[in-house]
């Protein structure tokens, strides 16, 4: 019984939370063009998730695109495949791993900021304040951070890209391949559709990261520990939520859908 | 007799399924200060609110400048009528990431949609001067005492010239020097701009000194009304325990020495 009645609120938790994120989605993708925000906070935002994430998604992505280039090359080299080496680490960070990676940064940089912000807007009364003053805090807060996060993913995921397969080619050149035979590997597999495919990754992972970051920090609890927990849990359900819809896109933009 | 600013009848409110306040009935007369006190938890926060428009009457109806609040009146309409009231919260709930120049400056932006940069950096240095306060504008809410975050507050609150001022507890964590400093601010401002006042207080000696009308909270239902001179005199045992601090005592058990 007592496991039944926590499967029970578990399912609860779960569609309060999805229909909350819904609800907030709903209403700042509708203010975008009705509501009012300020231009100010989306300048402020696009820096906050843009220019404040590129190191720490420069060393992400250089280190994972060595990683890749240590575990394809000598399998690569074993079966007289090296011609390939460079176009598998492209196609490898442009389709999956730089989208992945950096909304799995962003979202437990910023995202877990953004939730945190709110939070305690919302425990100081800055939320109740925003009410009286006529506005929409849905539509004010939320639609700059949304707006920054579909904007700012994919700038951020196409440096990664770049970053990523550089990090791979200082690799593999060191090893002693030749850097002409890793370009033209590059160009031989990697299709303009692969990268749009990754940005179009990106963009959605922006605006997944920023619905439960903001979702979350409107839902936050009383005192400190309220919005602890409701950045805790923007980072969960922003890390399921980009893992979950990779796998989607991943089949949509490149698997069986696609043919 | 003066003008009803706002009525309040039959109103009970609650949140998460629970009635907080129950068939309040309540008048704001235009010019004057009302004070709502109460022991804490007794719903006047949820009063304050109701009569923000923060929150729906689930039952009975409030008017106020000339609009009806009921359980079925549209956000949008509460937007309107938001806009028209300055509230003071607790905390003063400034945006800390704004300057105090730009939290005055706020509701004249989204409340009068003024634009007039000029205009507006004179109106916030102005409300500045109106609540005894230095040019602080560049300095942010973290940097101000508790006393100097309420006036600012009261000023933000009063820059767009609302009919109705909502203040809850403002005289809450500040000294008694300070909090006598508020109150007086209060009643200069009130007749300087000739706004109306509501007051949801557990500060007697607050209450006493500027409010025109009392009202005394319990359990969720107003209990007592009357003026400061009547609640002197008042042989009401709400007031009475009110007065004495029998009910916070009793709240917590007693204190035995």
């Amino acid at each position: 019984m007592d496991l039944l009645s926590w499967v029970g609120r578990q399912a609860m938790d779960l569609f309060t939370t999805l229909g909350a994120f819904a609800l907030f989605a709903y209403r700042a993708c509708v203010g975008i063009f009705a509501g009012r925000w300020s231009r100010e906070d989306l300048l402020e935002q696009l820096e906050r998730v843009g220019a404040s994430s590129v190191l720490v998604v420069s060393i992400t992505s250089a280190f994972t695109g060595m990683v890749m280039a240590v575990q394809t090359l000598d399998q690569f080299v074993r079966f007289g495949a090296t011609s390939y080496v460079g176009g598998v680490i492209a196609l490898s960070m442009v389709r999956e791993m730089s989208p992945v990676l950096t909304g799995l940064v962003v979202s437990g940089r910023v995202g877990a900021a953004m939730a945190a912000e709110i939070g305690s807007m919302k425990v100081t009364e800055q939320i109740d304040a925003l009410r009286t003053f006529g506005l929409d805090p849905n539509v004010f807060l939320g639609v700059p951070r949304l707006l920054a996060g579909v904007i700012m993913l994919p700038v951020l995921t196409l440096f990664s890209f770049v970053i990523g397969i550089g990090g791979g080619f200082l690799y593999v050149t060191a090893r002693g391949i030749n850097p002409h035979l890793f370009r033209r590997s590059v160009e031989a597999l990697l299709n303009p559709s692969d990268i749009y495919g990754g940005l179009i990754k990106a963009a959605v992972f922006g605006l997944l990261i920023t619905i439960s970051a903001c979702g979350q920090g409107f839902m936050a609890g009383r005192g400190a520990r309220g919005v602890g927990s409701a950045t805790t849990k923007a980072v969960v359900w922003g890390n399921m939520l980009i893992l979950v819809f990779n796998y989607i896109l991943s089949i949509v933009l490149f698997g069986g859908i696609k043919g | 007799m003066m003008n009803p600013l706002m009525e309040m009848q039959h109103v009970s409110a609650g949140f998460g399924g629970k009635i907080v306040i129950h068939e309040v009935n309540m008048t704001l007369l235009s010019g004057e200060v009302t004070c709502l006190m109460g022991p804490s938890g007794c719903g006047k926060t949820t009063t304050l609110r109701l009569v923000a428009g923060l929150l729906k009457p689930q039952e009975g109806e409030i008017r106020l400048l000339g609009k009806t609040i009921r359980m079925e009146t549209e956000e949008d309409e509460l937007i309107d009528i938001r806009r028209e009231l300055g509230v003071v919260f607790q905390g003063g709930a400034l945006f800390d990431s704004m300057s105090v120049g730009q939290n005055i400056a706020f509701p004249l932006r989204y409340c009068r949609n003024l634009a007039d940069e000029e205009k507006i950096s004179s109106m916030v240095l102005e409300m500045l001067d109106h609540v005894e306060l230095g040019d602080v504008r560049e300095k942010f809410p973290a940097e101000l005492s508790g006393g100097m975050r309420k006036r600012v507050a009261i000023a933000r609150s009063l820059v767009h010239s609302p009919a109705l001022l909502l203040l809850d507890e403002p005289t809450t964590g500040l000294d008694p020097i300070t909090a006598r400093h508020i109150d007086q601010l209060v009643l200069d401002l009130c007749s300087k701009f000739g706004f109306s006042v509501l007051v949801v207080t557990h500060d007697l000696v607050s209450a006493l000194g500027i409010g025109d009308h009392l009202l005394l909270m319990e359990e969720g239902r107003v209990s007592w009304k009357g003026t400061s001179k009547e609640w002197s005199f008042s042989e009401h045992p709400g007031v009475r325990r009110f007065a004495e601090g029998m009910i916070s005592v009793r709240e917590m058990g007693g204190v035995e020495r």
